[in-house]
């Protein structure tokens, strides 16, 4: 059976369909999270995709943090189920508390739409047990607020942790130590501010988010194997 | 139970980006204000909270600020409560 990836729609997600694009093209099952209900319906792994969920109002990611259904994501992940947040996805997990730190507005106060080389840092994560350290990806950027902060402790943290996951091969954004992307303690929560499903084809001018997809999949089939 | 209006400031924490305020500090020359600096864009937040005393109500503002208003990662807060209107 393939794996079962759910993807959350907040009012105002707007890459749902594309997420379930790629991961149906990959071979996957993909299917809906509505946000007012309390529940992952037992899917295999979760995307909280990008978008602007209930506006952005306040802070990207603040009301969001607060919709029924992260608290099942939140429990998903607790039981070491495989989440990754895309873009606002990666905003709403660190509101959630799944990922530390916070992402601000981009230095130069321009939203940036482009695409961008990315440098995979640890395989040892849901989002890049496929692909190999060094890997350079052409993967497509399209935010406002990407640049990610933290403090120095969580910083130290992250790197003595080998939790930085990929990392911006030239820094657009201003993000702290050229952070694309991070994962939690467990390695089972990753972040990332690029759009994978995006370069999912080459058509799409870019296929290199097909390995990150993968492993995600491969990840969430393993996952699928395990008694509930 | 008396009616406290609360003003909460959001401001950036000190080292975080501000781009937004650096962009328009960097515009001001330009209308001939050349003697600007340090300028910062933040939110103000206003509402109204029913509670037994001004203590009581800057208490929850504070543990709204804390859960809700902002994000202790980058933002500092700042509360106001003002006295009651009779």
């Amino acid at each position: 059976m393939s794996a079962r990836v759910g993807v959350v729609l907040f009012p105002g997600t707007n890459c749902e369909l594309d997420v379930m694009w790629a991961v149906e093209q990959l071979g996957g099952t993909a299917e809906l999270l509505w946000h007012g209900d309390d529940t992952t319906n037992n899917v295999d792994a979760v995307v909280v995709p990008g978008g602007f969920a209930h506006g952005d109002y306040l802070r990207t990611g603040a009301i969001a943090r607060f919709s029924p259904v992260m608290n099942a994501v939140a429990e998903h992940a607790r039981a070491g189920g495989p989440v990754v947040g895309i873009c606002n996805g990666f905003q709403v997990l660190c509101e959630a508390h799944l990922l530390p730190g916070a992402l601000q507005k981009n230095a130069g106060a321009k939203f940036l739409c482009q695409t961008v080389e990315l440098r995979v840092e640890t395989t040892s994560t849901v989002l890049t047990n496929r692909a190999h350290v060094g890997d350079v990806l052409r993967v497509p950027i399209n935010h406002f607020e990407g640049n990610y902060v933290c403090d120095g402790a969580t910083l130290a943290q992250l790197r003595s942790d080998d939790r930085i996951v990929v990392r911006y091969v030239r820094n657009p954004n201003g993000s702290l130590d050229d952070i694309a992307g991070i994962c939690n303690e467990g390695r089972n929560v990753v972040g990332l501010m690029p759009h994978p499903e995006r370069a999912s084809d080459t058509v799409l001018g870019s296929a290199d988010g097909v390995v990150l997809l993968e492993s995600l999949l491969t990840a969430a089939a393993g996952r699928a194997t395990l008694p509930a | 139970m008396p009616a406290f209006h609360a003003h909460v400031e959001v401001t950036h924490l000190p080292g975080i980006a501000d781009p937004a305020g650096a962009t328009v500090e960097r515009a001001l020359p330009a209308l001939g204000y050349t003697n600007v600096s340090q300028l910062h864009i933040g939110k103000t937040i206003r509402l109204v909270v029913d509670a037994p005393d001004g203590d009581a109500a800057r208490r929850q503002v504070e543990e709204m600020c804390e859960r809700l208003l902002a994000n202790p990662v980058i933002e500092a807060y700042a509360v106001t409560i003002m006295e009651p209107v009779a």
